[in-house]
């Protein structure tokens, strides 16, 4: 029978299946960070149990670190420090690798995993935090686990599952100047809600995501889940294989050519059945923006605020919550929304091509007065590699504040936050409402549309500022 | 923990759609690291205003939902992040049930190991339920799991879906990881393949 990459990688990995269709699954790489992970130790002591494969688990703080150069003097906030302090004691007890605070290599947990080579094509990752899709770039089964499969796959190394259907969702063409990874993620959630993935995992396809950097396919599958899905995944390719080669835990020699020959057969085959299918043009797609309080409050920069009368069903309620929330009128124009906050950074949008795209628009202007503006780094070797390239340098002298990596203000569990009535143009993940702190307000867009709406302190169409095509 | 088995108790209407984790939880409460106490956060920044007042117009507030041990919700609950925290929460303030026409995928599966029971009906039947949910304290639905109904307050049945597994697990409140380690077996020869067949892992 044909099968899809998603079925490929299931069957590599199936342990056992019930007779009533439940499956365990083995699982390679379990990424564990400091917010979901502290009761699932605790767990395990408790029971007495053991962590079976302390090699097969990495463990980075991240969502509550402070990104100011004083967090090397300790964390502030006892919550948060007792957290982080928690997962330092975990980690030496139960033996697993581990990137602390302090060390180049901290960064997002799902910034590290690939950049340390952890992440390879074929595997199964998991990780207590629903972004874990962004490592699905790699041809990888990746997703996103609560605290107690958390405590289940480090007693076990394995997942209770259910299989998802499988859903093709393909971008056709390439993408026009000023148009990105983030604006294909976008504007496919716009498309199918952000309920549209449920049950499925997506795998994405076609000539504009072949021509994606890795960078920017991680971009693509991070926001898998904000469409539903349980997983995203993109075939290998050679610009996977390019990108993992060397990584400090890449398969090296024969290893390394055993591994690639597997790696070759992974993708879905050519008559494969799917369940669902999504075809976008890359011509079609323009850069979005958000203008509510989910990720699928998505317009092309050019439209207005709409009508909650124009939705149906629940929507118009939540529509007219939105726009309350977010302190816009029904048709304002998006160009006219003043910002006062851009946020460059996440799991989404925090790689070193991002800190390039948004540098590009940036070099030469400076930020809007009165805007508060932030680089945030993925990791601390992004953060190294951005001032080797002169990059840091260009934020700064554009009046950015160029912090240490961290989650920062992709979700405010740390001191970086937005203030009531707020409004922060961010090239996170998700707008629900307080995300970046209470009654602040988030429009999701792409590092180069973040750069652009930090010279004009508005929601800009960044095509207007582009000397060259990017 | 705790066993599933019929539950008959008030329900609190929130027809909003998209209600997200970061509503049932937000994420100044994920500091602990316990996974008791987060009822007293429960929808907090829906619930309270800045000052730690209560919002009186939100369900919760009403003295007629204040003991709901059953919400029933919008579209595609529950989605966001995959925090465990936002069960924890929903069971520490009392609720056991949610029923909605979605639910968000991670949210879904962390229920069934708190011992709650998401319940995913067509829109017609969510839609009558929400009336009832509407009527306030004297409305009691009433579920059993055994027979996978849900009945409403003029007594028509309304029957769901649930994977056998899961449902075996709440019935009896297994813990999941118990039973894998019966299969250890099963996880050691698997480790045993896969290290011949993909020794670079
Ligand atoms: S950057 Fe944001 S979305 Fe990514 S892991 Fe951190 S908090 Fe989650």
């Amino acid at each position: 029978m044909p099968k899809t990459l998603y079925d490929k990688i299931w069957d590599a990995h199936l342990v056992h299946e019930d007779s009533d269709g439940t499956c365990l699954l083995y699982i390679d790489r379990h990424l564990v960070h400091e917010v979901t992970s502290p009761q699932a130790f605790e767990g395990l002591r408790l029971s007495g149990r053991k962590l079976r494969a302390p090699e097969k688990t990495i463990a980075v703080p991240d969502h509550n670190v402070p990104t100011t150069p004083d967090r090397e003097q300790g964390i502030k906030n006892p919550e948060s420090r007792i957290q982080v302090e928690a997962l330092d004691r975990n980690a030496r007890e139960f033996g697993v690798h581990y990137y602390p605070v302090n060390d180049i290599r901290q960064g997002i947990v799902h910034i590290v995993g690939p950049e340390q080579g952890w992440t390879l094509p074929g595997m199964t990752v998991v990780c207590g935090d629903s972004h874990t899709a962004t490592h699905g770039a790699f041809g990888a089964l990746a997703h996103g686990i609560g605290t107690s499969e958390v405590e289940h796959v480090l007693a076990t190394q394995t997942l209770i599952q259910q299989k998802s259907k499988n859903m093709k969702v393909e971008i056709t063409g390439s993408l026009p100047p000023g148009v990105t990874a983030k604006d294909i993620t976008l504007s496919v959630i716009g498309a199918t809600g952000t309920a549209g993935g449920t049950g499925y995992v997506i795998e994405y396809c076609g000539q504009a995501i072949e021509e994606l950097s890795m960078e920017g396919r991680m971009t693509i599958c991070n926001m898998a889940i904000e469409g539903g899905a349980r997983a995203g995944l993109i075939a290998p390719d050679e610009k996977t294989f390019a990108y993992v080669k060397g990584r400090p835990h890449a398969p090296k020699g024969a290893q390394w050519d055993a591994a690639l020959a597997w790696w070759k057969t992974l993708k879905s085959d050519e008559d494969a059945q799917w369940d669902k299918v999504l075809t976008l043009r890359a011509e079609d797609i323009a850069p979005v923006v958000t203008w509510g309080t989910s990720p699928e409050d998505v317009l092309p920069i050019t439209a207005s605020v709409p009508d909650p009368a124009s939705f149906s069903g629940g929507k118009v309620d939540a529509a007219r919550r939105a726009l309350e929330y977010m302190g816009l009128e029904a048709g304002q124009k998006l160009t006219d929304i003043a910002i006062d906050t851009v946020f460059i950074g996440s799991c989404t949008n925090g790689r070193i091509e991002d800190l390039r795209a948004a540098a590009a628009i940036l070099k030469g202007h400076k930020v809007k007065d009165g805007l508060r503006a932030m680089v945030v780094p993925g990791s601390g070797l992004v953060r190294a590699q951005a001032e080797e390239e002169g990059l840091a340098q260009i934020f700064l002298d554009a009046g950015f504040e160029w912090r240490l990596a961290g989650c920062s203000m992709c979700l405010a569990m740390n001191p970086d936050q937005l203030s009531p009535g707020e409004r922060c143009a961010a090239t996170s993940n998700r707008n629900f409402e307080g995300r970046q702190g209470r009654g602040g307000r988030t429009h999701l867009m792409s590092p180069a549309m973040a750069a652009a709406a930090a010279i004009t302190g508005r929601l800009t169409d960044v095509r207007e500022m582009m000397t060259q095509p990017a | 923990m705790d066993k599933f088995t019929t539950l008959t108790g008030i329900a609190a209407p929130m027809p909003l759609v998209n209600i997200d984790t970061d509503m049932i939880i937000p994420k100044q409460f994920l500091k602990t690291i316990q996974r008791t106490g987060l009822g007293k956060n429960l929808f907090d920044e829906m619930r309270f205003d800045p000052d730690g007042r209560e919002i009186p117009d939100f369900v919760l507030n009403q003295p007629a939902y204040r003991d709901a041990q059953i919400l029933v919700a919008g579209d595609n609950f529950g989605c966001g992040s995959s925090r465990e925290h936002a069960p924890w929460a929903l069971a520490d303030f009392g609720i056991r049930v949610v029923i909605s026409t979605s639910f968000a995928d991670i949210f879904y599966n962390n229920c069934f190991k708190n011992g709650m029971l998401p319940i995913v009906l067509p829109r017609d039947q969510v839609d009558h339920l929400m009336e009832d949910a509407r009527k306030g304290a004297n409305a009691r639905i009433a579920i059993d799991l055994e027979s996978q109904t849900v009945t409403s307050t003029d007594g028509q049945v309304f029957p769901f879906d649930l994977d056998p597994f899961k449902k075996h697990c709440l019935l009896n409140g297994l813990d999941d990881i118990g039973l894998t380690l019966e299969k250890v077996d099963r996880i050691d020869s698997f480790e045993a393949k896969a290290a011949e067949a993909r020794p670079w892992v």
